[in-house]
């Protein structure tokens, strides 16, 4: 049962889909890695931006992807708004910020799976586009062409924001904001701006990650419920807001998967990512790449 | 004994004598299979609220210590044939374990670190059960309930009235640690745990006790549902409704007394049967998405404070 071919295509396709899985998680990589926002609800907004891509692709037969950057600026007052309420209500407040606002995430979570429920039904939804079912081989190794597509544009994202927040004055900001905030209101910036605009991009980014998230394979409303594992994972084991981490935690988990699923079985894959997770939390709670 | 424990013995008395007067005098069922259900929300806030409320460590994984004791419950059932009080209390037993090993596990962890790995235990326990064969697997376990004992005439009665027992002792266990050392020094771990470390509390020891008692109530108050449903799947009994709801009860109520999940589950739980009856289970959800929201932005201390608030006194706590 167990051959070196099997293991070479299951890192294979496990670096493909840890790529995927850095996509998805960069957004929470900025919410909660740098602006310590617990931001439970990051998943269920995930899944929602799939069905508004899935929404545009069924009526309108727009392209997945460029259905994922139509609604990105959506995404983005989205993350401006929920990012005003929390600090409204929790943060200015001060006190168990932390704990209430958990608490206020889940709920966000449930309304938003709710609302899908009711909108679109239980049922799985996936979308058409014309490099979707197509596969290319090496040899016996046969990769979905989704599975690359999603690899490239999850890579070149990853990429893109890394270049962001590290080479323009508003990604140096908000890395200020997330290292010194007190230093950055002397200086005469205001923190609160900052972050409601970086919580904003961490949204924004979820229409493509969407996107990524439907080609790859068909979602269903209460999907986001396993990418809170995953997700979370990914940052924490990174190292809270390494954006060069999550591209690396990301391929660790993805490859981790991949050779359990392939080794013993589909019903195991879901406590890959929370094991992982425990193991980081107990072993270093400071990540791989931590500050 | 103080009044105020004379008086709590008395109500509980007269709680238990009411509850097995209706199950020996009402006929129809169905009063006790939609209570059950808020009996037992009642013994998972409570017994919640002593580390998510007193503590201040916020459990995500309520719904990994309920599966836990509704698969011990199982698992005695199928391997020995084991009675009800023999399940509820090993699954006790095995509730306080997995409290101990999470307390162990994450003990550098606070705030939200300390909630996503209660929820990733969860999971993980989760996917071991539903890969074990022996108690159903993936596709759960049907279960014959014995025949009932008297003096009670249905099993469904019994079961409700096991649980109302529980409510008690759940609710008498938390108002004893609140009025005690142990509910004091979990207030100051509470508020600065490196404070009330170097004022001599001996914060680890009573974080790992918050963990034991807590998950040890949560377990067995979550044995009796296999019974209950006749029926035990991974997908039902881990599910992650349970964690939302008993937060939402919580919280709802207001976690600085006992008497506050109470409120909440009583609420919140005869709220979502009603509506699970009436509409639909989605809407249901929606309903408790909303109120959990809608409390933690407007109600920070919930029903407590807003009463609290009213009458113009305890509005500190």
């Amino acid at each position: 049962m167990f051959s070196i071919d099997l293991l070479r295509d299951a890192v294979v396709l496990g670096v493909l889909l840890g790529c995927f899985y850095a996509a998805v998680s960069i957004g929470l990589s900025i919410s909660f890695g740098l602006l310590d926002v617990p931001h439970v609800a990051h998943p269920a907004f995930l899944v929602l931006a799939s069905y508004g891509v899935y929404w545009l692709n069924d009526s309108y037969e727009i392209d997945p992807l460029l259905a994922g950057l139509l609604i990105a600026p959506l995404l983005f007052v989205l993350g401006l708004i929920t990012y005003r309420i929390y600090y409204e209500t929790f943060e200015r407040r001060g006190s168990d910020a932390a704990v209430r606002g958990i608490a206020f995430f889940f709920g966000v979570a449930f309304i938003i799976e709710v609302l899908i429920i009711l909108q679109f039904g239980v049922d799985q939804r996936s979308v058409t586009a014309a490099y979707i079912g197509k596969a290319w081989r090496i040899g016996d190794l046969r990769i979905p062409i989704r599975q690359l597509v999603a690899f490239g544009v999850a890579l070149g994202l990853t990429v893109l924001l890394a270049t962001y927040l590290s080479k323009t004055f508003m990604g140096r900001a908000i890395r200020a904001v997330a290292q010194d905030e007190e230093g950055l209101r002397l200086m005469g910036a205001n923190p609160v701006r900052i972050k409601q605009f970086a919580f904003g991009i961490a949204t924004a980014v979820l229409g493509v990650a969407g996107a990524l998230l439907i080609i790859i394979a068909p979602v269903e409303p209460t999907l986001d419920r396993v990418y809170i594992g995953r997700t979370f994972c990914v940052v924490v084991m990174a190292g809270l807001g390494s954006i060069s981490g999550t591209l690396i935690a990301a391929i660790i988990l993805g490859v981790a998967e991949s050779i359990v699923l392939t080794m013993f079985g589909a019903s195991w894959a879901p406590a890959i990512s929370f094991g992982l997770l425990l193991g980081v939390l107990a072993v270093r709670p400071q990540g791989l790449l931590g500050r | 004994m103080q009044r105020s424990s004379i008086l709590f013995w008395a109500g509980a008395v007269i709680f238990l004598a009411v509850v097995f007067f209706m199950t020996q005098s009402l006929r129809n069922e169905y009063p006790f299979f939609a209570g059950y259900v808020i009996l037992q929300f009642i013994v998972l806030s409570v017994a919640w609220t002593i580390l998510g409320g007193y503590a201040g460590y916020v459990n995500f994984g309520t719904n990994a210590f309920f599966g836990v004791g509704v698969y011990t419950a199982v698992l005695l059932f199928k391997a020995l044939g084991a009675p009800l009080g023999i399940q509820i209390l090993a699954a006790a037993v095995v509730g306080g374990l997995l409290g101990l090993g999470v307390g162990l596990l994450t003990l550098r962890m606070r705030g939200i670190f300390f909630s996503i790995a209660t929820i990733a235990l969860a999971i993980v326990i989760e996917t071991a059960i539903t890969n074990w064969r022996f108690v159903g697997g993936a596709a759960g376990i049907q279960l014959q309930r014995p025949p009932v004992m008297p003096p009670f005439d249905s099993y469904v009665k019994m079961l409700f009235f096991v649980q109302a027992l529980m409510v008690v002792i759940a609710i008498a266990i938390t108002r004893f640690i609140q009025n005690s050392r142990i509910g004091r020094g979990l207030h100051a771990l509470r508020d600065d745990e490196l404070a009330a470390e170097c004022t001599g509390v001996p914060t680890l020891r009573l974080k790992l006790l918050a963990c034991v008692i807590s998950g040890a109530l949560i377990s067995a108050g979550g044995a009796p549902a296999a019974m209950y449903l006749q029926f035990a799947n991974p997908d039902s009994a881990f599910n992650l409704n349970y964690s939302v709801s008993v937060l939402a009860m919580s919280l709802i109520g207001g976690t600085a007394h006992w008497i506050g999940p109470v409120l909440g589950a009583i609420l919140l739980g005869s709220t979502q049967q009603l509506l699970a009856v009436t509409i639909s289970s989605e809407v249901n959800v929606l309903v408790l998405g909303l109120m959990l929201v809608l409390f933690v932005v407007a109600a920070p201390k919930g029903i407590i404070g807003l009463v609290g608030r009213l009458t113009g006194k305890g509005g500190h706590a």
